[in-house]
């Protein structure tokens, strides 16, 4: 379907590269040498059942875990991520499945966390940065209103507005997206397919965990498949099935058909 | 930018017409609930203003006169300036057990250097303030970087710092008359100022300006948000990006050092160097703080409503004294008090979670 696809081909630089990665707890290897990759306007989905690593794996690249062994690359050079702002600073932002939201902070103040914008004189510029989510809020969710409140008032899928609206606002370049859409309605469901379709085609590089198939099919170019931490394989979406992922999934074999 | 405005322009013919249909049926407790989680200095503000009223009436103008209102403030004191550093801790969900014995040890630091060594006293004062930072600094590291419970951590600190303040002291008092005739620095906040019969000391208007200034810039600084939003998740507050460890790191600096203050201006108070003083503050402190209105689960509350629950207190104190009913009585309402505003803050946490 996509540029993603040719860049791929003519053996472009991809935007990240996360090379063997391994990572245990206590005695459970929750990512066990697992690389994927990510080209610039490309969707990635990453699929497996509860447990299968998925979130560690992402977690690492967000800065949020340190991985054990592994390499991770961006735009070809080696980086050390060992914290959430060095992720950042490498333009990667992330929304987290469990949000990552301070309770008794409002929508304002959540999206600005850690990056307040201030005045000259160094103080929070409150009125600023709720005109700023306003705006963003109006596009991602136009029935929010509940901008004065901490979110702990908000209903989950307003709390995961939210934290979609933290990732994208800071012009990410590469954003992982864990299970987006958990909490949200239809609508609200149908918007991100929207402004995931609208980040892809600016060039951004997006690593979707979802556990909708039909979701992946949809939106991906590849989709990586992990069970009990290890990868099963990357196919490309143009060369599956919904049926052939969800036997990967469940069986944790790749299958026959999808050997490009 | 360019990634915003196109998105804009996607989502620029989204339907609206949803909007806004959950506020209308909100009941009024609900609204009530709400509103005491956003001001949440609102209850303390309210029991105070009654309290005063009461005893107003009961008293009559031996109460409600300028003299007995500044007597109050004055009373309280020290324990509203310890009250706004156990604020700053247990806004980061933690507690600081060792308060008092760092107002104690900073105290006699002051005093010591001064007579013992017999540097300037303006040197001695520096010294005493540096001192109680840097117990703040020990308890910091060890709450951030070994990430070992508040509780213990300043449980230790509290024995440490308080035998640290015996041993070093000699146990030994240095005499009003003596500070009083030699280094008058030491008892700069038992300076007063007169106004008709209200009777201001420096340590009151130190703690007046300290709680406007806490309070502005818990609100009005990154920082401060910060210190909230690690009180409040701690994991999400670093997935976004705060810096935990350094936030919490200065709390606790920041509270050793108000504590060092809190050393100087009980120096003013009692004009003498005891390294037996102070011995409440701990109580003191957190019982202002929970009758302020500030969450021990963290993140939640104001460092107003501590200043508000230190003049409950004081309020409480004075008043029943002039009534003149048994001190236990009021022992036995400020626990009540506690018990209530603990309660009032399980109610308010459950404002639509
Ligand atoms: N902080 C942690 N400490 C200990 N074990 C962990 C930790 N985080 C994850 N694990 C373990 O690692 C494994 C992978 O978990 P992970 O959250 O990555 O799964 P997932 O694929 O995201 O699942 P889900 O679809 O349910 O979100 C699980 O066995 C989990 O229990
Ligand atoms: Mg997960």
């Amino acid at each position: 379907m996509s540029n993603a696809k040719e860049l791929r081909a003519s053996g472009a630089t991809p935007l990240v590269e996360m090379k063997d990665i391994s990572i245990s707890f206590g005695g459970i290897k929750a990512v066990d040498h697992v690389s994927v990759d990510l080209y610039p306007g490309e969707v990635v989905g990453l699929l497996g059942h509860n447990g299968a690593g998925k979130s560690t794996l992402i977690k690492i690249l967000s800065g949020a875990y340190q991985m054990d062994t592994g390499e991770i690359r961006v735009n070809g050079n080696k980086v050390e991520i060992t914290n959430p702002r060095d992720a950042r600073a490498h333009n990667i932002e992330t929304i987290y499945q469990t949000l990552a939201l301070a309770d008794n902070l409002d929508a304002a103040s959540n999206l600005f966390l850690g990056r307040e914008l201030t005045t000259p004189f160094g103080l929070v510029d409150d009125s600023a940065m709720e005109a700023e989510c306003r705006k963003i809020m109006h596009r991602l969710n136009p029935n929010f209103q509940k901008f004065s409140e901490p979110v702990s008032a908000l209903s989950g899928g307003q709390r995961q507005s939210v934290a979609i609206a933290r990732a994208v606002y800071f012009n990410a370049k590469i954003l992982i997206m864990d299970e987006p859409t958990a909490a949200l309605g239809p609508h609200e469901t149908q918007m991100v397919a929207e402004l995931i379709q609208q980040l892809k085609a600016q060039g951004i590089g997006i690593f979707l965990i979802d556990h909708d198939v039909n979701a992946v099919m949809e939106l991906c170019d590849r989709a990586s498949v992990m069970k009990n931490g290890q990868l099963v394989g990357t196919v490309d979406i143009d060369d599956v099935t919904d049926d052939d992922l969800l036997s990967m999934i469940i069986l944790g074999k790749r299958p026959g058909v999808a050997a490009a | 930018m360019s990634t915003q405005q196109s998105y804009e322009a996607a989502a620029a013919g989204s339907p609206q017409e949803t909007a806004e249909f959950d506020q209308g049926h909100q009941s009024f407790i609900q609204k009530f609930q709400h509103l005491l989680h956003v001001t949440p200095s609102l209850v303390p503000l309210i029991v105070l203003v009654l309290s005063v009223i009461v005893f107003g009436l009961l008293l009559g103008s031996k109460f409600f006169s300028p003299f007995a209102l500044t007597l109050i403030l004055q009373q309280v004191g020290i324990v509203g300036i310890v009250a706004c550093a156990q604020s700053l801790v247990i806004l980061t969900a933690g507690i600081d057990l060792s308060v008092g014995a760092i107002m104690v040890l900073s105290s006699v630091v002051m005093g010591q250097f001064t007579f013992r060594y017999g540097l300037p006293p303006e040197i001695a004062v520096v010294c005493g303030l540096i001192c109680g930072t840097f117990c703040g600094f020990i308890n910091g590291w060890l709450v951030a970087r070994m990430k070992l419970p508040p509780f213990i951590v300043t449980l230790g600190m509290w024995q440490i710092v308080l035998a640290t303040n015996f041993l070093y002291s000699a146990n030994e008092t240095i005499r009003s008359q003596t500070i009083a005739a030699e280094a008058p620095l030491l008892q700069l906040f038992g300076e007063k100022i007169k106004l008709g019969g209200a009777v201001f000391t420096y340590g009151v208007i130190f703690m007046v300006l300290l709680v406007i200034l806490l309070a502005y810039v818990l609100r009005h600084t990154a920082w401060g948000r910060h210190v909230y939003a690690v009180g409040d998740d701690p994991d999400a507050a670093e997935l976004s990006g705060v810096k935990v460890n350094r936030v919490l790191i200065s709390v606790y600096m920041l509270s050793g050092l108000i504590c060092a203050f809190a050393g100087w201006a009980m120096i003013g108070r009692i004009g003498s160097v005891s390294p037996t003083s102070g011995q409440l503050a701990n109580i003191e402190s957190i019982t202002a703080v929970v009758i302020g209105g500030i969450s021990l689960f963290g993140g939640r509350g104001s460092i107003l409503g501590t200043f508000f629950g230190a003049l409950i207190v004081g309020v409480f104190t004075l008043g029943l004294r002039l009534l003149g009913a048994d001190a236990q009585w009021t022992y036995l309402l400020i626990g009540l008090l506690i018990i209530a505003a603990v309660a009032v803050d399980q109610w308010i946490r459950k404002v639509s979670v």
